[in-house]
């Protein structure tokens, strides 16, 4: 799949931002005043600037409020309403610990649940699609959840829990490239089924055209995939292995605990890239673009 | 609305015979010539005289080589273009209703100025049938030629999608599939069309013929076989005096 940076972007800062609100709903930290202004300020600007880079990839952005209509089929539109819904929730929360010092625990629990119920649609919208047999499996909304929750008690400023939930998510990650590698064979489909010319060998002969075109370029990308050895290391020893290290130095400040962010998100985007770039459309057989 | 209809009255597709197809394009032609001139937005062409042209087509023509296990290499063209799902994933996914099954005839359709150009549709097709307008921002796709079909004010005989109506070798039919006694099902039970994908559990309504076997013909290419043997060894007359001079030379 075509890695566009507006998709990358937005499933990983909205991850960060709403696995964020789920710890301040659970009151981890329980927070009161500026701290937690400006915890939430940091929450909403991932959550949300997050939702407003996906509307960078949309044609009609203007038309983005119809997808709210198509709930009890689309895991799209089920996501437009959870954020929303999630986002209220956590603002009236978020509000009365700010402005009225006060922690109103139902509602935090409540706001918390809709934040991880956020992500899940998010992961199931990927999850959801035979199409794509890399993401086809029950280890995607595990592995978009983990890191969610990681970077979010990360964010917390939870260290020892961070460090476990982190370990937990590089355990998940590692799980999803493994059955994520054997995924399209294992599918079932392959060239002689997408023709019905087999069972002898098939092989595309001829494109229908010589040129590019928006299939080709929206399902077919193959340039990235030449480095993904090399980038998954990279994912994995900056998304996760460096923060469980800086996180498990007794009395880490302000100063390690930035380094641990910074180092977390430059693998979480890494690991998110080749989540795309990595992920085979089954279309792509028909051009002959994959080991049939 | 994005929900599939429990059944449809008709399930309108085309029936595509492989064995039939010459890969000459002239459905890819027609189709992006009526569906530009017709319903909805125009299927656009980007940098078209350039060094780089790229554009929207709702069918598109692939050739595969194909080698039987008893018999010569084959060459099969192969149109592909929306295949009308009964269980069509395209439809579940759109967030704004604009993808939809049609519940008379089956037909999947795009209301345009409710599309928001996301692209999950297309995400969720497996034969690549949607492709997203660069120049309009929304999808396009197949509609059966909905605006020939039903349209009076055609002749008769122009009443079927572009593709089926130009094909000069006959291998696109359009009918029926839901009525076992049309000529597209009958066609499609005497040839076993088939399914592609059949695994992905999308029920396509379209069907494909299979190539017809090619090894019974072996035999045919014998025919001229008698009269291209060589000419017989014991030369007479001033023939076999020629080549007789010729070899000792």
């Amino acid at each position: 799949m075509h890695p566009a940076p507006s998709v990358i972007l937005f499933t990983s800062f909205s991850g960060l931002g709403f696995g964020l609100l789920v710890f301040l709903g659970l009151g981890l930290p329980p927070v009161t005043g500026w701290v937690a202004f400006f915890l939430y300020a940091l929450a909403y600007a991932l959550a949300v600037g997050g939702l407003l880079a996906s509307t960078f990839h949309l044609g009609h952005p203007e038309r983005a409020l119809k997808a709210f209509t198509q709930w009890r089929t689309s895991w799209l539109s089920r996501e437009a309403w959870l954020s929303v819904a999630a986002l209220v929730v956590m603002g009236v929360y978020g509000f009365a610990a700010v402005f009225l010092g006060t922690r109103l625990v139902p509602l935090g629990w409540f706001g918390a649940a809709l934040a991880l119920a956020t992500v899940s649609s998010t992961s199931m919208i990927y999850a959801q699609l035979r199409t794509v047999p890399r993401w086809h499996q029950p280890l995607t909304p595990l592995h978009l959840l983990s890191l969610s929750i990681a970077g979010g008690a990360l964010l917390a400023g939870q260290m020892t829990l961070a460090a476990g939930l982190l370990a937990l998510a590089a355990a998940v990650q590692v799980a999803h490239w493994q059955v994520g590698d054997a995924a399209l064979a294992r599918s079932g489909t392959d060239l002689a089924t997408a023709t019905g010319l087999g069972p002898g060998p098939v092989r595309a002969f001829e494109p229908p055209h010589t040129g590019t075109n928006y299939l080709l370029k929206e399902f077919m990308h193959v340039v990235g995939r030449k480095h993904a050895r090399k980038l998954r290391l990279i994912a994995l020893t900056l998304g996760y292995g460096i923060p469980v290290v800086l996180l498990l130095i007794p009395g880490a400040g302000h100063v390690l605990g930035a380094l641990c962010v910074l180092s977390h998100v430059t693998g979480l985007v890494t690991s998110r890239w080749l989540f795309f770039a990595e992920a085979e459309h089954v279309v792509g057989l028909y051009y002959g673009k994959r080991a049939a | 609305m994005t929900e599939l209809p429990a059944s449809t009255q008709k399930k309108l597709g085309l029936v595509i015979d492989l064995d039939t197809c010459v890969g000459c394009h002239a459905c890819v032609i027609s189709c992006k010539g009526w569906n530009t001139e017709n319903y909805g937005a125009p299927l656009s062409d980007q940098d078209p005289y350039g060094a780089d042209p790229t554009g929207t087509f709702l069918n598109r023509v692939h050739s595969y080589e194909i080698t039987p296990e008893d018999g010569p290499a084959q060459l099969v063209h192969f149109p592909k273009s929306c295949l009308h799902c009964e269980e069509a994933p395209c439809v579940t996914v759109c967030p704004t209703g604009a993808s939809y099954k049609r519940a008379e005839d089956g037909i999947v359709l795009v209301n345009e100025s409710a599309c928001i150009g996301c692209g999950l549709c297309a995400w969720a097709c497996p034969y690549g049938a949607r492709e997203m307008d660069a120049a309009e921002g929304v999808m396009k796709k197949c509609t059966l030629c909905v605006d020939r079909i039903y349209n009076e004010n055609l002749p008769e005989e122009d009443r079927e999608p572009a593709c089926v109506r130009t094909c000069p070798a006959g291998a696109r039919h359009f009918g029926d599939l839901g009525d076992p006694d049309s000529a597209v099902s009958q066609l499609v039970a005497d040839r076993g069309g088939m399914d592609l994908m059949p695994e992905q559990g999308t029920k396509p309504v379209n069907k494909y013929l299979p190539p017809r076997p090619k090894q019974d013909c072996a035999e045919e290419f014998d025919v001229l076989a008698p009269l291209l043997k060589p000419v017989a060894e014991d030369t007479k007359g001033f023939l076999g005096w020629l080549d007789k001079a010729l070899e000792k030379l």
